[in-house]
């Protein structure tokens, strides 16, 4: 304990140093822009920003990744919120309640939950890191294809539960998800399949992103211009000192999701494969199942940008660990990071820790001032990007169109994706028209493909028995809770018909 | 008004600096490197750490952004450069799937042989490994016993059925006479983490991936495929040695789409020459066990892949295309 305190002191220091500090806090407002840019995610921040690294030592370049890396992930909720079209990916969820918010004029409130949603989820999934990052390696090893699988069902789970969706549609819209996920080459045999009319390009699979920003920019628009005629009031805000100090006064609503979102976004960033977006979903579903009021989630609730900005923030920072312990990126990001190590002159794997502490300390050190440089920044800059929702929507409904082409094909390098969109956001638009929850299907497609990975290596390993789900402690219990969360809404909605009943007679 | 004007002044600036460039080839805008396997895995260390050389020396004026299609044991990295046919901004890294996975899957509608080569950067190599607590297992004999124990229950995890790990371990079905369970996981990195994790009884990993659990104890090789007993491993019996005839190897080669303009490929294939004379390059080569003695390129890279194709297409007809897919 005393040596993990030495350690971190030390690493503390190095992260005040005036080169680190500079990094972090250039890191963090490139990365803040970066996120907010659709199309422009941490991956592609980190990867083009790579070679600036090489002027400066390996532990100040690390640091300043890292930072662009958190910065990006608060970034994302920036457009989310402001604009409805996901950032990043890993910023989908955060689009489910801030849209609502913000058209509701409640834009810098719906940003500010999130910057300190992201700060508190950072931070606590930080000190997690220090305190129990190698224990939490060997745990990771022991997440089998069987333990993986039940973490889906138990993610399915959280959204096939949720109160007030009629759960027929919900689990209609997760099909949905799951088809789409299933187009492309088959993971097993690598042969291809559902290639609808023939379309080579189906063999790539569809996008998530392409799905996401179809759903939510071409569909959602098109269901405000009908529902509106394009006579939309502007939500502008003013953001004022006043405002602020009150925005930050609803901290105590959100808290409780923040605190599961962290803790849950850590863990699933540590587990390999997984990453962020699944995390920050899981999160949201969670939070509306256990709220008071579930009813109100989609419909502009402060826990509903909190809950997934916390998971995804932790995330980010867990999705380090299987890297720097065990060599093996959580996250498409921290690939390319693992890359840049290499070329440093770092094999990461279990050794790292020892061989080079002062790296690896330096690196967690940055860690928590990068977060609270972020958060001031984010808090700082809320008043520039409430500006955006104070333009007339007859301006900003095209630039969001243009926005939504522009994400797709910067993403994929494909006019095919583009027109996918263009379709997928018109499915969208008639789903929303007809009542069917959208976000399980976004969800299904993001889960679909690693719920279905692991089914079928558990399946070949158990060569064909499916006790081996409930034959492992770990997978039993992730099984076990899926199965009382599915229940849980039921049951709910039984007491509540039945109290219902009650008092109309009495 | 004013950023309009910025715009189209550095749109401007951008139109008269590009004849400058057309004097020699150079890329116009970011390279996408494709890497036709998983995140962690031996392609992808290699292209990653490629990358960074690039953007170190300055050798591209244009960023290579490296980009993972590891589905279908690589068909789909395979399809998207077929696709790219006459691009000069796209190259791919490149494995053994670059033959197997046309071979096993025929309607893919992809020839290899038509594809540009750059220039082949190593040939890489193949180690037998298991958990380190596995005491019962300490040669080759050991091994074969305890697969032939367990049976179907021995879990060999590699990284999809027709990639060159899949092809190895139907050889080595064949040559000891066992069967196993063969698990396909996403990249050489997540097939290491569950030996270490105990998911999985053995696999046969590249040097690369198994490094940093080899020299924390995790995890020990038995025996190494290779003609001769490599510097990295001197106590390391060869398959060989012991009087099993398996010897295979997997080129790292770097190719670009079919139809690539010749200015490209001569700029390409300098560029790659750069890097793999460079220090960097030939430290990485010894510590983590490739060869690399000289780089071939042009007609000689197109010709030592035509005799790989048909090397694995003998291969695979030894061992049964069923064998490598488990069907």
């Amino acid at each position: 304990m005393l040596d993990i305190a030495t350690l971190l002191g030390a690493g503390l220091l190095q992260a005040f140093e005036p080169l680190n500090l500079m990094m972090i806090f250039v890191g963090c407002l490139a990365g803040l822009f970066i996120g907010a840019m659709p199309g422009l995610g941490s991956v592609n921040g980190v990867a083009i920003l790579l070679p600036v690294t090489f002027l400066v030592p390996p532990t100040a370049a690390i640091i300043f990744l890292a930072a662009l890396y958190y910065g990006a992930m608060y970034g994302g909720a920036v457009s989310s919120i402001t604009l409805g079209i996901p950032g990043a990916s890993t910023a989908v969820a955060t689009v489910f309640d801030g849209r609502p918010m913000a058209q509701q004029g409640k834009a810098d409130q719906a940003l500010t939950a999130a910057a300190v949603a992201s700060f508190i989820g950072g931070t606590i999934s930080v000190v997690l890191f220090t305190l129990f990052a190698p224990p939490l390696a060997v745990f990771a090893l022991k997440f089998g294809p069987q333990e993986e699988f039940a973490l889906m069902v138990l993610a399915f789970a959280t959204f096939i539960g949720l109160g007030g969706d009629d759960i027929p549609k919900t689990i209609f819209s997760i099909l949905l998800g799951l088809v789409m996920a299933a187009v492309g080459f088959d993971i097993i045999s690598g042969q291809p399949r559902m290639i609808f009319f023939d379309f080579v390009e189906l063999q790539r699979g569809i996008g998530f992103l392409v799905l996401a920003i179809g759903i939510y920019g071409i569909g959602e628009m098109l269901w405000t211009l009908e529902n509106t005629k394009g006579d939309v009031r502007i939500h502008a805000v003013t953001s004022t000192w006043k405002s602020f100090k009150k925005n930050l006064s609803h901290v105590r609503e959100y808290l409780p999701t923040t605190a599961l979102g962290s803790a849950l976004g850590f863990f699933v960033g540590t587990l390999p494969a997984a990453g962020a977006t699944p995390a920050s979903l899981m999160s949201y579903g969670l939070a509306k199942t256990f709220a008071r009021d579930p009813d109100s989630f989609g419909k502009g609730n402060v826990s509903g940008v909190a809950a997934p900005e916390a998971a995804n923030n932790a995330a980010s920072t867990g999705s380090m660990l299987p890297m720097i312990t065990l060599g093996i990126p959580g996250s498409p990001t921290t690939a390319i990071l693992l890359g840049g190590m290499i070329i440093w002159g770092l094999r990461p794997g279990p050794l790292l820790f020892t061989d080079r502490p002062d790296f690896v300390w330096g690196l967690i050190g940055s860690m928590y001032v990068a977060n609270f440089v972020t958060v001031a920044l984010n808090l700082a800059l809320i008043p520039l990007f409430v500006r955006v929702l104070a333009m007339p929507f007859t301006i900003l409904t095209p630039i969001i169109f243009i926005l939504c082409f522009v994400g797709v094909f910067a993403t994929t390098d494909r006019m095919f994706d583009v027109w996918l969109m263009l379709l997928l956001g018109l499915g969208g638009y008639l789903m929303r028209k007809l009542n069917y929850p959208v976000a399980p299907a976004v969800l299904a497609i993001v889960l679909g493909p690693l719920a279905e990975r692991s089914l079928r290596q558990s399946l070949i390993s158990s060569r064909g028995d499916v006790m081996t789900f409930f034959e492992r402690p770990i997978s039993l219990t992730c099984m076990l809770l899926a199965l009382a969360l599915m229940i849980y809404p039921i049951w709910l909605g039984i007491r509540r018909r039945r109290a219902g009943s009650a008092s109309g007679t009495g | 008004m004013k950023y309009l004007k910025t715009l189209m002044a550095s749109a401007l600036a951008v139109a008269v600096s590009a004849p400058v460039a057309l004097a020699e080839w150079q890329p116009r805008k970011p390279v996408e490197f494709i890497i036709m396997a998983g995140t962690g895995g031996g392609a992808d260390q290699i292209a990653r750490l490629l990358q960074g050389l690039i953007e170190q020396k300055g050798l591209s004026s244009r960023p290579f952004i490296p980009i993972n299609k590891p589905g279908g044991s690589g068909a789909e990295a395979l399809r998207y450069m077929q696709d790219k046919a006459g691009d000069d901004h796209t190259v791919m890294m490149t494995l053994n799937s670059f033959y197997t996975t046309p071979i096993i899957q025929e309607d893919l509608g992809v020839d290899v042989t038509k594809f540009t080569p750059i220039g082949l950067m190593a040939m890489d190599t193949f180690l037998l490994w298991v958990h380190t607590d596995r005491e019962d297992i300490t040669d080759l004999d050991s091994y074969v016993d305890a697969v032939k124990g367990a049976g179907l229950d021995w879990k060999v995890g590699g990284t999809g059925s027709g990639q060159e790990d899949s092809v190895l371990t139907a050889m080595m079905e064949a040559a000891f006479d066992y069967e196993v369970t063969y698990i396909p996981f996403p990249g050489g990195g997540t097939v290491a983490k569950n030996l270490i994790g105990k998911q999985i009884d053995s696999t046969v990993n590249n040097p690369s991936e198994q490094l940093a659990f080899y020299e924390s104890g995790d995890s020990k090789p038995l025996v190494q495929f290779t003609g001769e007993r490599m510097a990295a491993f001197p106590d390391v019996p060869t398959a060989r040695e012991l009087g099993v005839d398996i010897e295979y190897y997997m080129q790292r080669s770097v190719n670009g789409p079919p139809g690539m303009s010749p200015e490209a490929v001569e700029f390409y294939t300098n560029l790659f020459q750069t890097l793999f004379d460079s220090a960097e390059w030939q430290e990485f080569c010894v510590s983590d066990g490739l060869t690399c003695d000289g780089m071939l390129n042009g007609a000689d890279l197109a010709s030592f892949h035509a005799s790989q194709v048909e090397a694995h297409k003998k291969l695979i007809a030894q061992v049964g295309a069923g064998a490598i897919t488990g069907e």
